[in-house]
């Protein structure tokens, strides 16, 4: 226990993570201003004023329309030919519509909690987890870089305690800010929604769906740190964690998609990590082979795979005992020189 | 006396695909005796690191056997680790810990109470300074603190490696000073240095390693007796007569080494024979002083390692004092 809380106490204490989270919550805010800023709530003034813009909108169009057809014919009786600027019979065919002038096109953009917030818990699981990456891997990849494990193995012995309590340590601190940083930002949208957006129809199903969602979001920050843990152990170095997540980002994200592509292979997306980033928040993702499609032939229904939310947490969860399992592997066989 | 630390025929190979087989360690021993200040001394790549690595559970070993403060280890490690401070080379520290910080982390790893880290801090000089972040520390500051980190324990035992690193003058005099009084109080001090007057006047015991094996052990009187080889000067009445003094002595024996004032001889064992030989040849002595080597000319004699002129020694070579032939590799230098 006391080597937990120390390693903890040695986390809070590094000056990375205090930077990092300082670097978390001023991305996090600037995320939340902006929306605040853009998103206006759609009171009745605000819609009267759209419907009016749109009504004044359709008036302007259908003068347009009159003065089109005035001038379409003085011409012709100048004998001009009119067909090619104005159309056949002078546009009269092409009378604009009420209907194409929609109010909601002139309405403000409105933040709608019910629909919208699934997509911010996905922001915010995606700078935690880069946070937990980063703080992850440098609390122990410094550790080994700079003798400070080595000092503490001379202290205790015990190698793979020592490791457990890092992790734990570092696993503890990853889910309180998640889970502190969460509710922030659960009550940070709320409010914005409340005040300059919309909280329509979000039942209580809503609230259990978000809550599913950051479970989700969670235990992949969780799964971020720890696997960032693993390969800085493994590396004993901070850059080898750094450098497989650039090096998984440039094969997986652009090298796979590009060669599949060129490949031909149908659904090549299914090899690309980000999809089963996005099949584990939106529950499942849909893939398409539209290479399969004659197009020629009409409209066609392309093939289609579906990626499962727990395919994704079987890989990721596989992924990340890998990682550890190795990692305590080599922390109990390998030398420390 | 009981030995704090024991090592028998400790073994470990490093293997390359590359660079072949090499053994760091070569069926090496050790023993140090409690309450003793013992001077663990060998030139660059001769294997002390790794044998206090190993000690400590660093490094894996392929063969022998080791014990401290009676107990068997890596095996009783986490038993005795608690009795057991160390420093293995210089340990580098957070640099944007505080010297309180470091040392109050540590002791929280290792359940010590924390008011022992103002003991510590007191002792090793650095209470004043130890608000500040270890970033703005010299060498030795840095080397008062591990120091420090190594004393937290208050352990039966002690391993140093190179604690003068980076120390003035002043700061070597007060480590001296340092590695007696805990001898005085009952710890074993075990110290790696390089620097070897410090260790001739502050060591009860030495052992030197040499491509991974154990050249000499003992107390340091007694190495120092069993290396000086009956070195005596002479000196004459009449400088003129060194030559027919070096010619008379030859042939009854004696190595002689001429110099422009005097004759050095080696392997004399009772000096007033060498007078009365001369005497009897009317040949008179001004002087004769046995002279006592000291720990850096043993240590140099043992692992091969005087300067030559002319050749440039690599780490893991040694070469013969008075030629060009090298002892070789097959120690501790990377062989087939």
């Amino acid at each position: 226990m006391s080597l937990y809380v120390t390693e903890l106490r040695r986390l809070v204490k590094r000056r990375l993570t205090r930077v990092m989270l300082v670097l978390l919550v001023l991305g996090l805010a600037g995320v939340a201003t902006a929306l605040a800023f853009s998103s206006q709530q759609r009171s009745p003034a605000v819609i009267a004023q759209a419907r009016a813009d749109a009504d004044a909108q359709y008036r302007q169009a259908v003068k347009d329309w009159e003065k089109g057809i005035a001038e379409c014919e003085a011409a012709q009786g100048r004998g001009e030919q009119t067909e090619e600027r104005y159309g056949p019979n002078c546009g009269r065919d092409w009378q604009p519509q009420p209907e194409m002038f929609d109010p909601e096109w002139s309405l403000p953009y409105e933040f709608d909690f019910r629909d919208e917030f699934s997509v911010l818990v996905a922001v915010f699981a995606g700078a935690v987890a880069l946070f937990g990456f980063v703080v992850g891997a440098s609390f122990v990849g410094a550790e080994w870089h700079t003798g400070g494990m080595m000092n503490l193995l001379l202290w205790r012995p015990k190698r793979l305690a020592v490791l457990g309590a890092k992790l734990a340590a570092l696993l503890s601190l990853l889910a309180g800010v998640t889970v502190l940083l969460g509710a922030i930002w659960t009550a940070v949208f709320w409010l914005i929604a409340s005040t300059r957006g919309s909280t329509a129809k979000v039942t209580a199903g809503v609230w259990q769906s978000t809550g599913l969602s950051g479970l989700r979001a969670l235990a992949l920050i969780l799964a971020a740190g720890a696997v960032a843990f693993a390969l800085a152990s493994l590396g004993r170095h901070t850059s080898m964690a750094l450098g497989v997540a650039i090096g998984v980002a440039v094969v997986s994200e652009i090298g796979m998609r590009i060669g599949m592509e060129v490949a031909g292979v149908a659904f090549g997306d299914r090899y690309v990590l980000s999809t089963y980033a996005m099949a584990w928040f939106q529950k499942q993702h849909k893939l398409f082979d539209y290479d399969a499609c004659n197009l020629v032939q009409g409209s066609c229904e392309p093939a289609e795979l579906v990626v499962t939310w727990q395919q994704s947490g079987l890989l990721f969860g596989i992924g990340s005992a890998l990682a550890l399992v190795a990692a305590f592997w080599t922390m109990r066989r390998r030398d420390v020189a | 006396m009981s030995a704090v630390l024991e090592i028998e025929g400790l073994r470990k190979t490093y293997k390359s695909r590359r660079r072949g087989v090499r053994n760091a360690l070569d069926g090496f021993d050790m023993r140090v005796e409690a309450g003793q200040v013992h001077g663990f001394l060998g030139p660059n790549g001769s294997g002390k690191t790794t044998t206090l690595r190993t000690l400590l559970g660093l490094i894996r070993p392929d063969g022998g056997r080791m014990a401290v403060l009676g107990q068997e280890v890596p095996a009783a490690l986490p038993t005795v680790a608690g009795q057991v401070g160390a420093i293995v080379e210089s340990p580098q520290f957070f640099p944007h810990f505080t010297a309180r910080d470091t040392l109050s982390l540590l002791a929280g790893a290792g359940e010590v109470p924390v008011t022992r880290v103002d003991e510590v801090l007191e002792l090793v000089g650095l209470r004043d300074r130890a608000g500040e972040r270890v970033k703005t520390y010299s060498l030795g500051m840095k080397q008062r603190l591990a120091v420090a980190s190594a004393l937290l324990k208050n352990p039966k035992l002690l391993i140093l490696d190179e604690p003068a690193n980076g120390l003035d003058p002043g700061g070597i005099r007060e480590m001296r000073t340092l590695m007696r009084d805990l001898a005085e109080s009952g710890m074993t001090v075990v110290l790696s240095s390089h620097i070897l007057g410090e260790i001739q006047l502050i060591c009860d015991s030495v052992t030197i390693i040499s491509l991974g094996r154990r050249v000499a052990f003992g107390p340091v009187d007694q190495v120092l007796a069993a290396h000086s080889l009956g070195t005596v000067r002479v000196r004459l009445d009449a400088a003129e007569d060194l030559a027919a003094a070096a010619e008379v002595l030859g042939r009854s024996g004696v190595p002689v080494t001429r110099h422009p004032d005097h004759l050095m001889l080696s392997g004399v064992e009772k000096p007033a024979s060498v007078s009365r030989l001369l005497a009897e040849h009317h040949l008179y002595v001004s002087e004769l002083a046995p002279v006592s080597v000291d720990l850096e000319s043993v240590f140099l004699e043992l692992t091969n390692t005087a300067p030559v002129p002319g050749q440039h020694r690599q780490v893991d070579e040694s070469v013969r004092i008075g030629g060009a032939e090298q002892s070789g590799r097959a120690g501790g230098g990377w062989g087939a």
